[in-house]
């Protein structure tokens, strides 16, 4: 426990010594700024709540996630530093979770960091904060699936252009799982059963959930064990892959 | 002695490819062990094993009497590790990298401080401690690379290619440090640069295409060379006809090579056959003529004679032939 929490931070304060971290969190917070004053029009529906907001979280995490988990481990094996890691006392599986959490932790300071959108909602009017939580709880959920997805991807390659584009995708399939284009594809050639386990995968059908107030503790256990399986098989192709 | 490392059968296969063909060896405590071989000889591979960074396909690893499988949290605490090129986080400040290192390692307050301050100035880094790793120069990488490798004061001591990029300065003062630390711990250190093997190792061994081909001490080794007791003559032009012609007709000198001239004066090497001591025929012979000589002197042998002929025909090269024992497998 230890040592992630070790790992965890000297990955936390890489993140902050490169210009990604700030750079990230400007255009995190005038995307999901820009898009709800100008998409969602949230002015103009005249009701105080965070809805809009929070609908295209999914959205930007698409391509701005995939942006954070593509050095994870990408970078690590070009540098070779991964050898220098690895044959410290530590765990490739808590090296793996070290990452990962501090990932996390940067995304959530990134999201903590739209406290002005709840401030002006309760100047505005009076929103149910109960719902503002759990959707804030959602949207990070969400974004601690994708990061496990990228930093999974990203363990293949050394390359971080390609972690990155390919990341996008598989957090592309994950996301609109539930969705007619990737249903389609899939009923054509599987059983139902199959399309609707596809569906139940979802992360947007998931989110949505979330998002409307309804913390439902499967929606919960959904996205962690989308993180434990992601980390899991993460684990295991840094493993393989040590030797290439 | 006590045994620190202890390799039996080692064997590392990727895929079609045998990196590590049955390698076995041992090193003791108060042992510097050079490891040498051709670029893909196994070299780094057998490292990277050893410190548990890749498993073995066969064959066993002992470190401090722990095997490198079952074990591998007990082996990577006694082992300190240079990876080739010194691959180190670029963004964190040499101070910052050698405290994550000690907390990783779980070294208390007093064993951190000590082993930063030890390492610090064995490697003289403290005037770079708090700049970004790279902004630093290739010398200064390699000596914090080092610094890590140290900092917990570890039994056995693994180092790739530790002074490669390094400026002769700093080359001699690496060597002094490992020769300093040699006394305590079990040191390997891999290398291309055989000066550096006759300088601070105590044992050398030699792998081509993943196969130990030689496991001795560099002396050993250095009279496995053709020019082992070739005895070299420093002596003016003039000298130098009259000079050949008494060497070649010695029973016991093979050939005479010439070198090229410099200040007026020229160098013979007389080269003994199978090794054998001429110095005194050569001397007597050389007298009896009143032949006049500036300078002479026994060659004991080039590593590098050693290296090549030892590496050539594993290698599938073109082979010359070694002058001395036999080539054997330890």
């Amino acid at each position: 426990m230890h040592s992630i929490w070790i790992v965890s931070r000297r990955e936390l304060s890489a993140y902050f010594t490169s210009p990604l971290a700030y750079i990230f969190i400007v255009i995190f917070l005038a995307l999901a700024g820009g898009l709800t004053f100008f998409f969602g029009a949230w002015l103009d529906r005249g009701q105080a709540d965070l809805q809009v907001f929070f609908i295209y979280h999914p959205y930007l995490y698409l391509f701005l996630i995939p942006a954070v988990g593509m050095r994870l481990w990408a970078e690590e094996r070009k540098s070779g530093t991964i050898e220098f890691l690895l044959t410290l006392p530590v765990t490739t599986g808590q090296i793996v979770l070290g990452k990962f959490l501090a990932a996390w932790v940067f995304a959530g300071i990134a999201l903590a960091l739209t406290f002005p959108m709840w401030l002006t909602v309760n100047y505005l009017g009076a929103p149910d904060n109960g719902i503002i939580l759990a959707a804030y709880i959602g949207s990070w959920l969400v974004a601690g699936g994708f990061l496990a997805l990228s930093s999974c991807v990203s363990a293949l390659t050394k390359n971080q252009v390609v972690a990155f584009v390919l990341a996008s995708a598989v957090c592309f399939v994950f996301m609109m799982s539930g969705v007619e284009i990737i249903q389609s594809f899939f009923r054509a050639w599987t059983p139902q059963v199959f399309v609707e386990s596809v569906a139940e995968l979802s992360f947007l059908t998931n989110f949505t959930e979330i998002a409307r107030g309804v913390i439902d503790i499967r929606d919960i256990v959904f996205f962690l064990s989308v993180i434990g399986v992601a980390l899991f098989v993460n684990t295991a192709i840094v493993e393989a892959k040590k030797g290439v | 002695m006590t045994k620190l490392l202890d390799i039996k059968g080692l064997t590392k296969r990727f895929g079609p490819i045998t990196a590590v063909d049955d390698v076995s060896f041992s090193v003791d405590r108060g042992e510097v062990l050079g490891f040498l071989g051709p670029n893909g000889a196994g070299k780094s591979t057998t490292m990277k094993i050893v410190t548990g960074f890749l498993s073995p396909s066969e064959g066993a690893v002992e470190v401090c009497g722990h095997d490198v499988a079952r074990e591998p949290m007990a082996i990577k605490r006694r082992i300190g590790y240079l990876p080739e090129g010194a691959p180190l986080y670029g963004d964190m400040t040499p101070m910052a990298l050698l405290q994550f290192v000690c907390k990783l390692r779980q070294l208390s307050t007093e064993d951190t401080s000590r082993g930063i301050d030890y390492a610090v100035e064995k490697l003289h880094i403290s005037n770079v401690l708090y700049q970004p790793i790279e902004t630093l120069s290739k010398g200064y990488k390699r000596r914090v690379g080092l610094a890590q490798a140290i900092v917990h004061d570890p039994e056995v001591l693994i180092l790739d290619e530790p002074t490669d990029g390094l400026d002769p300065n700093q080359k001699h003062e690496v060597r002094e440090l490992l020769t300093e630390m040699a006394g305590k711990k079990a040191v390997i250190i891999s290398t291309h640069i055989l000066e550096e093997v006759e300088a601070v190792c105590s044992r050398a061994i030699i792998i081509a295409k993943g196969k130990l081909v030689a496991d001795q001490d560099p002396l050993t080794l250095q009279s496995r060379s053709r020019l082992h007791n070739a005895i070299g003559i420093r002596l003016p032009v003039s000298q130098v006809e009259a000079c050949t012609a008494v060497l070649n007709g010695l029973e016991k000198v093979t050939a005479v090579q010439t070198s090229a001239q410099v200040r007026d004066t020229v160098e013979l090497l007389a080269v003994s056959a199978n090794g054998l001591e001429i110095l005194d025929p050569v001397r007597t012979a050389i007298d009896a003529k009143g032949i006049h000589v500036n300078e002479i002197f026994v060659e004991r042998g080039r590593l590098e004679d050693v290296f090549r002929d030892l590496t050539f025909e594993v290698e599938g090269l073109k082979a010359r032939p070694v002058i001395g024992s036999e080539v054997e497998n330890a």
